[in-house]
């Protein structure tokens, strides 16, 4: 038996197939590399999350565990062959339900969703959750996609709305949707995509994947250690197929790096010293299959391991080593927010709550590993680096790579592939400079895919938290004063964990008012994986300590907890802890808005409890607040449109989209703002060369700053039209073969961009505008402007906890949020989905174990069956500051999540959760506690 | 080349003996456990899949007969009496649809994990494992196939053919419990089974088994035993012998998943609800010895 020289013929796609590699090999490699059905898309080979789902001889089944050889004279159906099995409506579906967002996780759904809709043509959601539950899905909480599968027979649902004229507030589909729906999206780790090899600036292209050396880095197995390495030279001439092994010597720049230059201090390549489990020592570049079969364990580098320090209190203890030694007491920074005198004040309050709460890594588990591929383009006779990967902050990779590498800005470009998702993870540089730094030393296209546990290990995570609060009020449940404390694990390097110092004292008081408040934050070094950004920098688990006690005062005043929250309620016209006055301030309309579904939920709890003992309910509520943009700095976007010859109207919008709908948004504001109808626009970018900076996709502020810029640019394009047409304000615009046709009182008048010479970047007409929302620095006690807009929020969860075995199922959550204007009425509530799987996930579940949990196996996320019904309950009070009115949003949707739910959980049974997640060993010990305590 | 997968037990015997290559099924554990692109671990791999005589689930007067290359999902999808329920509700809890789909029984067993969905109603069954070499065929009854976490009784040359519920077993009715950080694809904290015989409402026979709460999943005997004659409305009486027996037979540790206490006090839980589950279902069935394969 010598399977080596053996075809293996298989059906897939209906097509008859016969693979000459090796019988042992994963299915869905073959797929991938050697069929090029790339649509298979891989997060875990490991069964975990589902996105590798492709039917075999009918069934779902995960093609990374199945060998080729298993699928011999079988039929396999990916998602490249849907249509052809009369299930291209389903996809069709899918974009019109907004069932993708990045779209990673979308081939796996569709396939399970396939094998369900032949069995089942008219699922119902149940049948529907259960078919779908091995599939991961980050971005969307599952809603829209469960509801695209229950009505992909249904032809009414599919069809797409009607192109109107207006195109702000109306939920078209997502304009860039159909390629993450029919498999079709090129990410990370996918072949490039036509476009871009039409691209003729691109080129030379590396002429398929395999002509690309395959990149891997060889990382730290231990928290904190000091290393030496053999000789590499040796090691590598024993090693065939090995064209290069790199090291922090071979970097020609800076070996540092740091989202935030002023505390940059990351090596690329760490030089003698590692501080976390998963930091890279060396690279080591060459063909596929001398990459895939050398084992890193065998690479010559010696290891002295050294104690870690794994949390904040040993951090922070009196004689703790130092992780920087320019960092005394290992604090990275301490950000604080002083308003009035808040210990007097506590003093003199009537009630005073108190607590401390303890929070984990949380990991943000997007279904993409980081990937991507680098190679030297000809650009007019100068070499140029081009990076292509997934990223949220393109020109802050350029950046970075251009001085890690030595080589100016221009010389740098960095193409963003489609990113399976980002929620703050993927803003730090990870594989770009590794790639980079490989490719200039072997003058060839170099490649890398991490793999789950890399991308666990060595990418950031959020904060662990450790905070400690007391809150005051009168007898009238009328807040007095609050004092905030926390630490902040910010673990080996500094990433963002400034941003989360600054942000965390600003809103730790939730949207409410209060005289007095001191709140302090410190950003603590550990030998932990660096924490970063992640959906809310540090807000989510301020608000879960803050919310916790409002409900205890709540209960020692006896008043009903949602009235305690619009009693103390910012209004209109009052002033944050860092004295900004506010203009509009939507918190109140959020909590008005669940007052009725609260008082029925109260009530159905309480007849449940009436006649159940071992299955209690609960209701819990809390708010949320949050500021958009960058906190008291500058954080400028630009967007550029022009008119081609040929009256192309074409957007150059830099504003990643990782799945939050960037790009269909701005396209809205600019669609509106230019008066052409959105179908008419053309999208262009990201990408440094193509786009002007539109900032990074964090911090929720791409609709309201990006978007205010094409806003701006999009009323600049249009001024300049109709001054063409001698036209007033009022004219109507439309595009026809080409011709600007403009309409006013009757008249017509027409512009045909052919008689027009072209201009800077070939363009006949073209209007480029920056926006950069106003503030201020804050000062030594944090007052000042720190962000121009804040969205609002509040959400109310039903729980449902066991009390004999501590699991608590989230039956229903309600979201009020004040978006200022909804754009995009069904982007917006895909992202209230989203944001409250993952705050469900931050509540319940997850915790990520540095060396421990470094998989979809062991670190939890929610699945289809955890997540509960979702009422998004959409409220426009329009801020003067945001385009059309719109705040920024995406953020904002989890920070009420958790605290919701863990209030809920209270409400439910007593227990009063102090350490995340609640798991159910936690909520029953919790539940234990508070029957002593009320003994 | 290091990669077989013979059509007859024969073949597969002789590369056993000869060359103690990895046996290879559903691969949801064989592959699940390396991360890179190629094949797992660089060890040669037996696939036992393409061998006919290994797949389905066969009734016969000795009771049923589950082929070592029979997947979850075709347990799920039997027709088998109430006494076999427990095994078709750890079926549905096996990971998702894709895993069951794959995963076969036996190589839940031979994996050896303490978590392993499998191992409680197939103990509560009192499943014997066949296996098979070139020099011998065995029966090993379950409880002494696992030895220990990742270990079992199979020699290097010997596989799993078949796992075997007597007929005796198939009487009565049974169920699984296990509970989970979330809802799907979720490992164990702790699991349970039970099946039990009824007459006239009096508990005539009871299998217990509880996993993930000690190296390798538990039968309850001593508590077994005092069930019997019983009258299955006053199981919860006799709640106290249960948590004395869980507490000297059980050994759980803590993990990322739970502590040792919360385990030792939700496997009780667990138990009392397969056993509720099971006398619901034993007594709703006809008065009869329960049905034969
Ligand atoms: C995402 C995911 C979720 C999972 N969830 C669960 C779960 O909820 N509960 C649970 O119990 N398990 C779970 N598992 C584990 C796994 O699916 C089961 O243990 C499965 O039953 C193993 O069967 P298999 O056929 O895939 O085994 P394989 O991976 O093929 O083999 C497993 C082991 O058994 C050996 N082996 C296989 N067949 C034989 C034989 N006939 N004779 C001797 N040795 C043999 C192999 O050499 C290997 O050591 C999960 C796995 C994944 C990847
Ligand atoms: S890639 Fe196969 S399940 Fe994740
Ligand atoms: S859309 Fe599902 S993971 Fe992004």
């Amino acid at each position: 038996m010598t399977p080596a020289a053996t075809w293996i013929s298989l059906q897939v796609n209906g097509r008859h197939y016969r693979s000459c590699a090796p019988p042992d090999r994963r299915l869905a490699d073959v797929l991938r590399d050697e069929m090029g059905l790339s649509g298979t898309k891989i997060g875990c080979n490991a069964g975990d999350c589902g996105a590798c789902t492709v039917l075999l001889d009918g069934a779902p089944i995960c093609a990374c565990l199945t060998p080729l050889g298993q699928a011999e004279g079988r039929e396999v159906l990916t998602v490249e062959g849907l249509e052809g099995v009369g299930l291209g409506h389903l996809q069709h579906s899918f974009l019109a339900h907004g069932a993708a967002q990045c779209g990673i996780c979308t081939p796996g759904m569709l396939m399970a969703a396939a094998a369900l809709l032949r069995r089942i043509p008219h699922p119902g959601p149940d049948q529907a959750q259960e078919a779908l539950s091995g599939v991961l899905c980050r971005c969307t909480g599952y809603a829209r996609i469960i509801k695209a599968v229950c009505h992909a027979n249904d032809p009414r649902s599919n069809t797409p709305p009607p192109p109107e004229r207006q195109a702000v507030g109306i939920s078209v589909p997502r304009l860039d949707g159909m390629p993450k729906c029919d498999g079709s999206e090129s990410f990370g780790a996918d072949p490039l995509p036509p476009d871009l090899l039409a691209d003729a600036s691109c080129g030379p292209f590396p002429a398929s994947l395999d002509d690309s050396l395959m990149v891997r880095a060889i990382r730290s197995p231990h928290h904190h250690a000091q290393f030496t390495f053999g000789d590499l030279a040796t090691w590598q001439a024993r090693h065939p197929g090995i064209e290069a092994v790199l090291t922090a010597r071979d970097i020609p720049g800076r070996n540092c790096f740091g989202v935030i230059p002023a505390f940059a201090d990351q090596p690329v390549l760490a030089e003698g010293r590692v501080r976390f489990r998963g930091e890279a020592v060396a690279l080591v570049a060459g063909d596929q299959t001398a990459v895939a079969a050398f084992d890193p364990a065998d690479f010559p580098v010696s290891w002295h391991p050294l104690p870690a320090l794994m949390d904040c209190v040993s951090a922070r203890a009196e004689e703790a080593p130092l992780v920087h030694p320019d960092r005394a007491g290992n604090l990275l920074i301490a950000g604080r927010v002083c308003h009035g005198n808040a210990e007097d004040a506590l003093a003199g309050a009537a009630h005073v709550a108190q607590a401390e709460v303890e929070t984990a890594f949380v990991e943000h588990a997007y279904i993409e590993p980081e990937a991507g591929i680098a190679w030297l383009a000809d650009e007019g006779g100068k070499q140029v680096l081009i990076i292509r990967a997934c990223t949220q902050a393109p020109v802050m990779d350029r950046d970075a790579c251009a001085e890690i590498l030595a080589l100016p800005e221009e010389q740098v470009r960095i193409i963003p592939s489609a990113t399976g998702g980002g929620f703050g993870g993927k803003l730090d540089v990870s594989l770009q400079p590794l790639i980079g730094l490989a490719t200039l030393h072997t003058g060839k296209p170099c490649r890398m895919v991490y793999s789950r546990r890399e991308s666990m290990m060595s990418t950031t995570k959020r904060h662990p938290a450790r905070m400690h609060a007391r809150i005051g009020c009168d007898h009238r449940g009328r807040l007095a004063a609050m004092v905030f404390e926390g630490d902040f694990n910010t673990g080996a390097h500094a990433s963002w964990g400034p941003t989360v110092a600054g942000r965390v004292p600003v809103h730790a008081s939730g949207p409410y008012r209060m005289a007095h408040y001191h709140a302090e934050a410190r950003a603590i070094h550990t030998n932990g994986p660096p924490s970063g950004a992640f959906r809310g920098f540090g807000v989510p688990q301020a608000a879960i300590i803050q919310e916790m006690l409002f409900d205890d005062l709540a209960a020692r005043c006896g008043i009903d907890r949602l009235t305690f929250r619009l009693r103390n309620a910012l209004d209109d016209g009052d002033r944050t802890r860092t004295g900004q006055c506010l203009e509009t301030v939507g918190i109140r309309a959020c909590l008005k808005a669940l007052e009725a579904p609260w008082k029925s939920a109260l009530a159905a709890a309480r007849s449940w409890n009436a006649a159940h003992d071992e299955t209690r309910r609960g209701v819990g509520i809390a708010g949320c607040w949050y500021g958009c943009g960058n906190t008291a700095l500058p954080n400028p976007s630009t967007i550029r449109a022009g008119i081609t010859p040929k009256g192309r109207v074409c957007l150059h919008q830099g504003a990643t989209d990782i799945g939050q709908g960037a790009n269909t948004v701005i396209a809205q504001i600019f669609a509106e703002a230019l008066g052409l109808p959105l179908s008419e626009i053309v999208l262009i970018g990201p990408d440094t060369a193509h786009t002007p900076d539109a900032g990074k996709t964090s911090a929720s502020r791409q609709t309201c700053v990006s978007g205010r810029a094409a806003l701006a640019c999009g009323q600049s394009l249009r001024a300049r039209i109709l001054r063409r047409l001698n036209m007033g304000e009022n004219a109507e615009l439309s595009l026809s073969h080409g011709t600007i046709i403009g309409h006013e009182n009757g008249k017509e008048a027409r512009l045909d961009p052919t008689h027009l010479p072209p201009g800077k970047h070939g363009y006949v007409l073209m209007a480029e505008e920056t926006h950069d929302p106003p503030t201020t620095p804050l000062d030594e006690n944090g007052q000042g402007v720190p962000y121009a807009i804040y969205g609002w929020g509040a959400q109310m969860a039903e729980v449902e906890v066991n009390t004999t075995t501590g699991r608590v199922r989230v039956r229903h959550v309600h979201a009020a949020h004040d978006l200022g204007r909804a754009i995009n009425p069904s982007l917006a509530e895909g992202q209230i989905e989203g944001g409250i799987a993952q705050g469900i996930g931050l509540a319940l579940m997850e915790e990520y174990i540095p060396g421990h949990s470094e998989n979809l196996h062991d670190y939890l996320i929610p699945t289809t069956g955890d997540m509960p019904e979702i009422t998004p309950i959409l409220i426009e009070r329009p801020d003067p500051e945001g385009p059309f009115g719109a705040r920024g949003l995406g953020e904002h949707v989890l920070i009420p999540t958790a605290p919701a739910i863990l209030n809920a959980i209270r409400h439910a049974c007593g227990a009063r959760i102090t350490r995340l997640p609640a798991l159910p060993h936690r909520v029953l010990a919790a539940i234990r506690q508070a029957g002593e305590n009320g003994k | 080349m290091s990669y077989h997968r013979p059509q007859d037990l024969a073949s597969a015997y002789h590369l056993l003996a000869e060359r103690a290559p990895r046996l290879l099924a559903g691969g949801t554990d064989v592959y699940a456990s390396s991360e890179g692109p190629g094949r797992p671990d660089g060890a040669e791999l037996l696939d036992i899949t393409a061998i006919r005589a290994l797949h389905g689930i066969c009734p016969s007067p000795q009771g049923w007969r589950i082929g070592a290359a029979t997947t979850w999902a075709e347990v799920a999808g039997a027709d088998l009496p109430p006494a076999l329920d427990a095994l078709k509700q750890a079926a549905r809890e096996i990971g998702s649809p894709q895993i069951q789909n794959r995963a076969t029984v036996a190589g839940n067993l031979c994996n050896a994990s303490p978590a392993a969905d499998g191992v409680p109603p197939l103990l509560v069954l009192d499943a014997m494992v066949e296996t098979g070499s070139l020099r011998r065929a065995r029966m090993i009854p379950l409880r002494k196939f696992v030895t220990g976490p990742r270990t079992t009784a199979l020699r290097t040359d010997e596989m799993v053919i078949a796992v075997h519920v007597p007929a005796s077993a198939g009487k009565g009715a049974s169920a699984f419990e296990k509970i989970g950080a979330r809802r799907h694809m979720v490992i164990s904290i702790a699991m349970a089974a039970a099946r039990m015989v009824t007459r006239q409402g009096q508990i005539t026979e009871a299998a217990i088994s509880v996993g993930a709460c000690s190296p390798v999943a538990r039968r309850l005997t001593a508590f077994e035993k005092m069930l019997k004659g019983t009258a299955a409305t006053r199981i919860a009486d006799l709640r106290p012998h249960l948590e004395q027996e869980l507490a000297e037979c059980l050994s759980p540790i803590d993990d990322l998943r739970a502590d040792a206490a919360y385990r030792a006090h939700v496997a009780g839980a667990l138990v009392l609800r397969c056993l509720a589950r099971a006398a619901s279902g034993a007594t709703s069935q006809p008065e009869s010895e329960g049905e034969g394969p």
